[in-house]
């Protein structure tokens, strides 16, 4: 693909509107008798609810109710469907909407208050007293794994809930032949997403039908609907989910929370609209999060540094409630065996259940545990063998011609993952002259002069994009003229409105401004599956290619009735259908729609089936695979450890790129997620599950002051497994990112330096490291 | 508590409205007067999304009580160009791409917009230090350091 629009780096559509404050995001929305709700939640990590006094805080100022589960009693009980049902899982662990006995994690919502403004609310949540029953509470993963430890739900005797098992090829047999095996044992500690929009829900009721209508700051609305509807026994018709401007996503977003079903259950309760807009104090206990992990890993490889085999376990920190399932241990699985070759693989992951808030994809999911994993060995037989790292890799990596490569793991269905197109050594080398590798040392010897040490770092990935099983998008244009393109797809600032329209403007020869996008109301679109593992350009954008494939060819149809000239002999362009060579004999797509809206009484032209419209879906029954290969150098000062990165740069394939400037967005903002991981990002716990980062004081982000200016190059390897030759492009920049900033750090430690096995890394660190080494 | 009246100008006109003594600027703004330009992003004063100009500095408006502005003037995002007629630093936030998702948007612009006209010619380490108290989860920050940078050579170019 390109044209005219397609492959063009225009400003997005959605600016205008975003910029001048007339966005409109969920906290936005004014409700006639509206009101507030604030949840009472645990301040405790485990423990039973004897009972709940609600006397006091319902006689306080604006107090209209508050509802614990049992008030629902008459409209539903349970807990919340599983989003993702696994085998592995023997039974759905998932909340209720609100907590039922068992309190499991500290943030879990226990009752909902509802109140005439927000203040008034929280008072009253401050004000509800609770008689617990203290259970004792599991925080550390390694210790919640281990026999006798305390169950994080008491019901359960272990604290396990699924052992996942993958792997290819016999890795005894390469072990035992290969030439040096090595063992290291790997920390990724636990973080949290932090969209700046926190998230939020208006649940409101229409008296007369009773038809829900819900707009929450969701990446899934569809899911809501669909969950939400089983829960209730309702028809999914009787429920509409919408999503306004949503304030980031970044994986969180994409669950079904329990927040948006005790708000809707609070309004079909009231029969009144409820808001509830989640504060970040109960960001930081109740939204997803992710990355822990413990990994103990051996490698086999060989005297040149060719990497053969890989086996390993890991500890994987669930969290109190598997809301998603088992889709993030199940990624980290998938994320092997990376960019490598190798002969056997052997992994076992155990899924332990914690005492602290639940962990879910957060932007790349367990990618970038697996890429650090995997980079960080490169690097360790690297200095094993006194090699240079980019060796290891490309003596290892998949080459180019070995396209498509079956790399041994199996798909969910059971078929055998391939990778369809790419050159990782390509961008490897690619990425090392960019940066200028060769004369890298002239660097760190003028660092040295000014007093610092300099390191170049490097990582690669590979990133599985395009996940099924599909999206899909209807193009319709009105007898104005206008083209409306609707998606079930949702946005969170991925630019999706200009994507599309781009797409649908080539295809149908119009302008960008013809074009409105309609993203993610389900009463708009029937049916979608969620903005998640960068997925939307493909299996949303191909959808609309097609759909608008289909708008084409029916206006040539009518125009070759109208014109009595061979379709072949017709073009779409400015507009209107004309005739090739001749721009005058034209019939516009205006009159087009106008005629296929019918006129009473009169025939269509060749029997055509009314409207000018289409629907088309995208089966994506492949995944295809992104890359990339990132380097950057560092700068520390010995004396205070702080550790600054200077120089980033990424080469990316993701395919055919529909808009640079929105690529490239996507990777900066996903490269400065990684480099968080690498630095900043540390959510702490006590051995109690009390959370103890709960600000932005204490938990740090990364801010413009300490990002380095990041440059791109792309490689445009089309995808040969979508009809627009697109790969994902939302998290191809975090994947490698912490990986290549520990591999520049741990350069800069120099040879007497530590192997960095974990992260984030801080400055403290730095200082006892080059203690140790002196 | 019985709400207090407060006299301010906003957006260039005289306003007078009733605050409840709790209610912060920020809530005020946004509920109270319907501008929901202005975010909220944390509440406690590091995100800086709800970043509005009192009487010419950036200031969190999270962390301002809607009483205090009695007498004083405030800009709010509002006060800057309309989707049609985007001021130079909006538009330079569009062809930099210096937003996704939008949200931390207003705050950096208008933490952007007094100090640019404080610092009319600064150097890209200056506004990345102007804009370390604002979090932007999206971007990576660079297009909104490049959007700055281009609208005071623009305006240096121009007078
Ligand atoms: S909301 Fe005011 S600084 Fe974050
Ligand atoms: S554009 Fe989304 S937080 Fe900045």
């Amino acid at each position: 693909m390109s044209g005219r629009l397609f492959g063009a780096a225009i400003t997005r559509v959605e600016d205008a509107r975003l910029l001048t404050g007339t966005g409109h995001y969920v906290d936005d929305i004014e409700l006639p008798g509206m009101l507030h709700a604030a949840f009472v939640r645990a301040n405790f990590a485990h423990g039973r609810i004897r009972s709940i006094d609600k006397g006091d805080a319902l006689a306080m100022p604006g107090v209209v109710a508050i509802y614990t589960m049992d008030d629902f009693a008459d409209i539903a009980q349970g807990p919340m469907p599983a989003m993702a049902p696994h085998p592995l899982l023997k039974t759905p662990i998932t909340y209720h909407p609100l907590s039922d006995a068992e309190v499991r994690h500290v943030g879990e919502a226990i009752a909902i208050v509802l109140a005439d403004n927000r203040a008034n609310a929280e008072d009253a949540a401050a004000a509800v007293m609770l008689d617990v029953e203290y259970l004792p509470a599991v925080s550390d993963v390694v210790l919640a794994r281990v026999a006798n430890s305390p169950t994080t739900h008491s019901q359960y005797a272990s604290n396990i809930a699924a052992t996942m098992k993958a792997g290819f090829g016999d890795c005894s047999k390469v072990f035992a032949k290969a030439d040096h095996v090595l063992t290291e044992h790997f920390d990724i500690h636990r973080g949290g997403c932090h969209a700046m929009e926190c998230r939020g829900v208006v649940a409101n009721i229409d008296l007369l039908t009773d038809a829900l209508t819900i707009s929450t700051s969701s990446q899934s609305p569809y899911m809501v609907r669909r969950h939400l509807a089983a829960y209730l026994k309702r028809d999914e018709n009787g429920i509409r989910v919408m999503t306004p401007d949503v304030g980031g996503g970044f994986g969180p977003k994409a669950n079904v929370y329990a927040e948006e079903f005790a708000v809707a259950l609070a309004a079909i309760k009231i029969r009144r609209p409820v808001k509830w807009i989640e504060d970040r104090q109960e960001h930081f206990v109740a939204t997803t999060q992710q990355r822990g992990q413990i990994w103990s890993l051996d490698v086999a490889f060989d005297n040149d540094g060719r990497m053969r085999a890989i086996s390993g376990h890991c500890i994987h920190d669930n969290g109190a409630y598997a809301p998603y399932g088992l889709i993030l241990p199940a990624t980290a699985i998938a994320s092997f065996p990376g960019p490598y070759a190798l002969e056997a693989l052997d992994l076992t992951v155990d899924v332990v259940l914690t005492n602290l808030v639940p962990t879910s994809p957060v932007r790349g999911a367990c990618r970038p545990n697996v890429a650090f994993l995997l980079e960080r060995l490169a690097d360790r037989i690297a200095r094993h063998l006194g090699i240079d790292r980019q060796d290891v890799r490309q003596r290892s990596f998949v080459k180019a011609d070995q396209m498509p490569y079956t790399t041994g793991m199996k798909a969910r269905d059971g078929s055998p993952i391939s990778y369809d197109s790419g050159d990782y050594v390509g961008a490897l080398n690619l990425v090392l002259e960019k940066i200028g590798a060769s004369d890298f040392e002239t660097r760190r010897k003028e660092a040295k002069r000014r007093g610092k040490l300099r390191g170049l770092g490097i990582a690669s990935c590979v990133e599985d994009t395009g996940l099924g099983p599909f999206e899909g998008a209807s193009i319709r244009v009105t007898p104005a003229g206008r083209v409306i393109v609707a998606t079930g797809a949702s946005s969170q600032g991925q630019g999706h409105r200009t994507a599309f329209a781009q797409i649908a403007a080539d295809a149908l020869g119009v302008e960008l401004d013809d074009v409105t996008v309609e993203t993610a109301d389900t009463a708009k679109f029937p049916l979608g599956i969620s903005t998640i593992a960068s997925r939307i350009a493909v299996t949303a954008g191909s959808s609309v290619q097609l759909a608008a494939d289909k708008v084409r060819a029916k206006a040539i149809t009518f125009a070759s009735h109208q014109l009595e000239v061979d379709e072949q002999d017709l073009e779409l362009e400015a507009g209107a259908v004309h005739v090739k060579g001749i721009p005058d004999m034209k019939i516009k797509l205006s009159e087009i729609a106008g005629a296929l809206a019918g006129s009473t009484g009169v025939p269509l032209p060749g029997n055509m089936e009314p409207d000018l419209a289409a629907t088309a879906y995208f089966n994506s029954n492949a995944l295809t695979f992104a890359y990339g290969a990132n380097a950057c150098e560092v700068e520390i000062d010995p004396e205070t450890g702080d550790i600054r990165v200077v120089r980033y740069v990424v080469v990316h394939d993701c395919g055919k790129l529909i808009n640079p400037l929105i690529v490239d967005g996507q990777i900066r903002g996903g490269v400065v997620h990684g480099i968080g991981n690498a630095l900043f990002e540390r959510m702490i716990y006590d051995e109690q599950g009390q959370p103890l980062t709960t600000t932005y004081g204490d938990y740090l982000l990364p801010m413009a002051s300490e990002m380095p200016p990041i440059e791109i190059h792309h490689m445009e390897t089309p995808s040969p497994r979508n009809p627009i030759g697109v790969k994902g492009a939302g998290e191809g920049g975090t994947i490698p990112a912490a990986a290549c900033v520990i591999s520049a750090v741990e350069d800069a430690l120099g040879p007497n330096g530590p192997f960095i096995s974990a992260h984030p890394i801080s400055p403290q660190q730095v200082v006892q490291w080059l203690e140790v080494a002196r | 508590m019985t709400d207090q009246s407060v006299t301010f100008t906003l957006n260039g006109q005289q306003r007078e409205a009733a605050a409840d003594p709790r209610m912060h600027l920020g809530d005020f703004l946004r509920h109270s007067l319907g501008l929901t330009g202005t975010h909220i992003g944390c509440e406690h004063g590091v995100c800086g999304a709800c970043t509005v100009i009192v009487d010419g500095s950036p200031v969190r408006s999270c962390l301002m009580l809607a009483v205090q502005i009695d007498g004083g003037t405030v800009e709010t995002v509002e006060s800057l160009g309309k989707p049609g007629d985007l001021s130079p630093l909006q538009k330079a936030f569009s062809a930099n791409h210096g937003l996704q998702c939008g949200f931390c948007t207003p705050g950096m612009l208008m933490t952007l917009e007094a100090f640019l006209r404080t610092t009319p010619a600064p150097t890209e380490e200056d506004v990345r230090v102007a804009i370390s108290g604002n979090i932007c989860r999206c971007t990576g920050y660079q297009g909104i350091v490049q959007a700055a940078l281009d609208t005071a050579s623009a305006k240096a170019n121009r007078t």
